[in-house]
């Protein structure tokens, strides 16, 4: 490995696409032609779409796609009157000064029977949350009935972690779901922290899913609890221990969900999600931060720095949330929440406000404008799946496959008092397999922001040029290229032809290589490609440079019918158990998923 | 522009009607305190989901399918040919067995086991039976036929069909994965049929 030449302080970053050859990709791969009546689509088109940068319509070749066959869903959800109720925002969740029984390095008595925790001594100060999952009480709207989810804190979204880097923290998630709930979903959990850079025992891998009487495959025994060990170090730990890691790793907007394997939509669906923040000395937290290496972007957990959880949910005749246990292609609901009410609104002072958007969803793609009086706003783009970019984008539309993220910062200082803004998606979804190729206009407005107060302080929050530098891609590090195709099979979706299977690695990695992975999607289908423990690089899509606000860290990439990605990804500091899957999450419960394991 | 609106189907017409319609929200309907009797549970689909269409067991039984194979039960479904093509269907069959093997008494009990078959013009109660005894298929565990279009009806249900209607046309596509169920608590998924008996029958236990 040659990394003599890298150092956490280098600021310059060559441009991914210059730095490899990417462009000797002529053609994606030919398809099998199967769902042909959705395939007569301009190649540009989807080309476009793929890179998330078309901003017009485009020309539907086909408007004849075919509605899914009525038996797949239930009828529309009744009536519910847009924005009836304010968006829900969270302070950030509260450190508890002890757990007990004080957290152990081996699982202890009444704990789900994990491995014990990596890198144990190299953290002996931790921040310790407690977060107890079950069920909760929840409103979606007020024309509809209170109803029982499955969440985090028995709430919807979860609450809201922060983490700091240099700072560990163990979060104890603790199960008191009853074992005989009924319906979607399995009362066992194994709770995933994307897209965290920790222990594969600290991962959610799926099958150390837990519960007082049940154990996943891949633990030893149930338990009341199962401590998360989060050490909130950069990736590349043992490469830069004196910055405890590459701080050009640094994560951001990041998210916490259920994962337990066949069952994780349900899960997920029911409520199990929340978010789970990351913040360092460059990203600090505090618009008034006297560091010279401070951002100061709009901050304040909660009341400047707003994360949204948009997802589609779908309600019977009562008004009650319905899925389907039996679908295999995807689910879509008709109804769009933010953290967790349909379509509510949000009251806004006139100052800049950081939204970190995240894709909720179970299969549906958004994307999202900022739309005033019927004319699309600019916003500044500074964040793709939460990770800085090296420098901040002037955008107008932000598309997101499911457990995409994006940050926006938006000034309604440009907007006078009494003015509404809406977030609208327009992409057009017929079916759980993916986005039809044009968009709608108008359009769903999602989520309403009423312009309603001068701010009482003047707004020194700042959007700097210069974000986050990159860290830069060294082909020399590479010890293997591997290729991924996802495609269908008989009833199921596949890896390189195979199905998830928790016992078989597809890939045994030696800790501290790089690798190359080459993304593939045959057939006419989307799949939103999740990869766990470490960020990658886009290095080329479908053989040329990714579009900009892809030009950063990521975790999720949206792979569209024939398209291939090829990406440029560490695996360090930690060994273990760890999955790529397709984070439609109907796909991946049925059977979209692979383990790979890091090796020493 | 208009047309697509129309095709969006389930978007009911208050996601696209305009925020003028703000105030119209109901103040009676303001949400239950925790605790109250209103708060309900999400509705399952599977309720009143699956027929009671009448299939025959490779023992010659007539059987409904919901209140004689399902109700109450934990079961293990998949879908088979005899004259299966690609030869997955005779390897799932010998993994199923294995995976009888494993769950050992508790088949017959509260586990039931269940292959239908897609053809069942060809692939009759008599023709099942010599196929499940090949195996040495043991007790609680059926092969079902029944007339075509019930099977279908079961086969989209389960959830083994493909959107596009000429690979649904297939028989072909639609085995390959195992259906397993608990009844009782309505819950459901599917794993792909060849994985080891040893995973398939862990799944199954921690589903009751």
């Amino acid at each position: 490995m040659n990394t003599e030449n890298i150092t956490p302080s280098d600021a310059t970053n060559a441009d991914p696409a210059d730095t490899v050859s990417a462009t000797t990709l002529a053609n994606p791969p030919s398809q099998p032609d199967q769902d042909s009546n959705r395939r007569h689509f301009l190649r540009a088109g989807v080309l476009a779409a793929g890179s998330g940068l078309f901003a017009t319509a485009l020309v539907r070749q086909n408007a004849s796609a075919a509605p899914p066959p009525p038996d797949f869903y239930p009828p529309p959800s009744p009536p519910a009157a847009p924005f009836a109720m304010p968006l829900p925002v969270y302070g950030a969740k509260a450190t508890s000064r002890a757990l007990s029984p004080s957290p152990t390095k081996i699982a202890q008595a009444n704990e789900a029977g994990r491995l014990p925790h990596q890198r144990w001594e190299q953290f002996p100060s931790l921040k310790l949350v407690e977060i107890r999952i079950k069920q909760g009480s929840h409103s979606f709207h007020p024309q509809y009935p209170v109803q029982t989810i499955w969440g985090f804190d028995g709430i919807c979204p979860g609450p809201t972690l922060v983490g700091r880097y240099g700072e560990p923290l163990l979060v104890r998630f603790y199960n008191d779901l009853p074992a005989n709930l009924t319906g979607f979903g399995s009362p066992e959990i194994s709770t995933h922290a994307h897209n965290l850079h920790d222990g594969s025992e600290s991962d959610g891998f799926a099958g150390d899913y837990f519960s007082p009487t049940k154990f996943g495959p891949t633990l030893t025994r149930p338990g009341m609890f199962k401590d998360h060990l989060y050490p909130m170090i950069y990736a590349g730990y043992d490469q830069y221990p004196a910055t405890k890691g590459d701080p050009r790793e640094a994560l951001g907007s990041c998210w916490y969900h259920d994962h337990r394997m066949d069952f994780t939509s349900g899960n997920v669906y029911r409520g199990m999600a929340g978010s789970f923040l990351l913040f360092d000395e460059i990203d600090s937290g505090n618009e008034k931060d006297r560091n010279s290496k401070a951002l100061r972007l709009p901050s304040g957990i909660g009341t400047f720095d707003i994360p949204l959880i948009v997802a589609d949910k779908r309600f019977d005749a009562n008004g009650m949330l319905v899925f389907d246990q039996f679908n295999t292609d995807g689910y879509i609901g008709d109804k769009f929440c933010v953290n967790g009410k349909i379509q509510p609104y949000f009251k806004v002072q006139r100052r800049k406000y950081r939204f970190r958007i995240l894709n909720g969803s179970t299969s549906r793609f958004f994307q999202f404008y900022l739309v005033l009086q019927n004319t699309d706003q600019t916003f500044t783009y500074i964040a793709n799946d939460g990770n800085l970019l090296p420098a901040p984008l002037q955008m107008n539309q932000v598309r997101l496959a499911p457990a995409e993220r994006a940050d926006i910062v938006v000034d309604f200082a440009k907007y006078p008092l009494g003015s509404r803004l809406f977030l609208v998606d327009r992409i057009e979804q017929l079916d759980g397999r993916g986005p039809q190729d044009g968009l709608v206009s108008p359009g769903t407005q999602v989520l309403r922001f009423d312009v309603d107060t001068q701010p009482s302080m003047a707004d020194t929050s700042e959007v700097p040029a210069t974000l986050r530098a990159l860290p830069p891609i060294t082909m020399s590090e590479v010890a293997q290229n591997r290729i991924w195709t996802f495609d269908r099979t008989v009833s199921g979706w596949s890896i390189n032809g195979q199905l998830w299977d928790v016992d078989r690695p597809d890939a045994i990695i030696k800790k501290g290589t790089a690798e190359v992975w080459t993304l593939r999607v045959s057939g006419n289908w989307w799949h939103p490609i999740h990869i766990h423990l470490e960020e990658f690089q886009i290095l080329s899509r479908n053989g040329v440079a990714p579009p900009l606000h892809e030009r950063g860290r990521k975790d999720v990439v949206a792979i569209g019918p024939g398209e291939e990605v090829k990406i440029f990804m560490r695996f360090r500091d930690y060994t273990g158990k760890y999955m790529m899957h397709c984070h439609n999450s109907i796909h991946e419960d049925h059977a979209m998923m692979m383990r790979w394991d890091v090796v020493a | 522009m208009n047309m697509r609106r129309t095709m969006l189907g389930g978007l009911g017409a208050a996601v696209l009607a305009p925020p003028l319609v703000m105030h119209a929200t109901d103040p009676k309907a303001k949400p239950v305190l925790p605790g109250s009797p209103a708060i309900q549970s999400p509705s399952a689909l599977s309720q009143t989901y699956f027929p009671n269409s009448i299939f025959t067991t490779h023992e010659g039984r007539k059987v409904r399918f919901y209140d004689d194979l399902i109700k109450d039960k934990i079961v293990i479904i998949n879908m088979l040919l005899i004259t299966c093509r690609d030869g997955i269907c005779p390897l799932m069959t010998a993994n199923l067995r294995a995976v009888q093997e494993a769950l050992g008494s508790r088949v017959g009990k509260d586990i039931f086991m269940y292959s239908m078959t897609i053809n069942p013009e060809y692939d009759t109660d008599f023709m099942l039976k010599s196929y499940a005894k090949g195996f040495g298929v043991g007790e609680g565990w059926s092969f079902l036929t029944g007339p075509k279009a019930d099977t279908e009806v079961i086969r989209r249900k389960l959830g083994f069909y493909n959107l596009n209607p000429e690979v649904d046309k297939d028989p072909n596509q639609h085995t390959g994965m195992v259906r397993i169920g608990n009844d009782k608590l309505d819950r459901w998924c599917v794993m792909p049929g060849m994985l080891s008996a040893k995973q398939i029958a862990y799944a199954v236990r921690n589903l009751a």
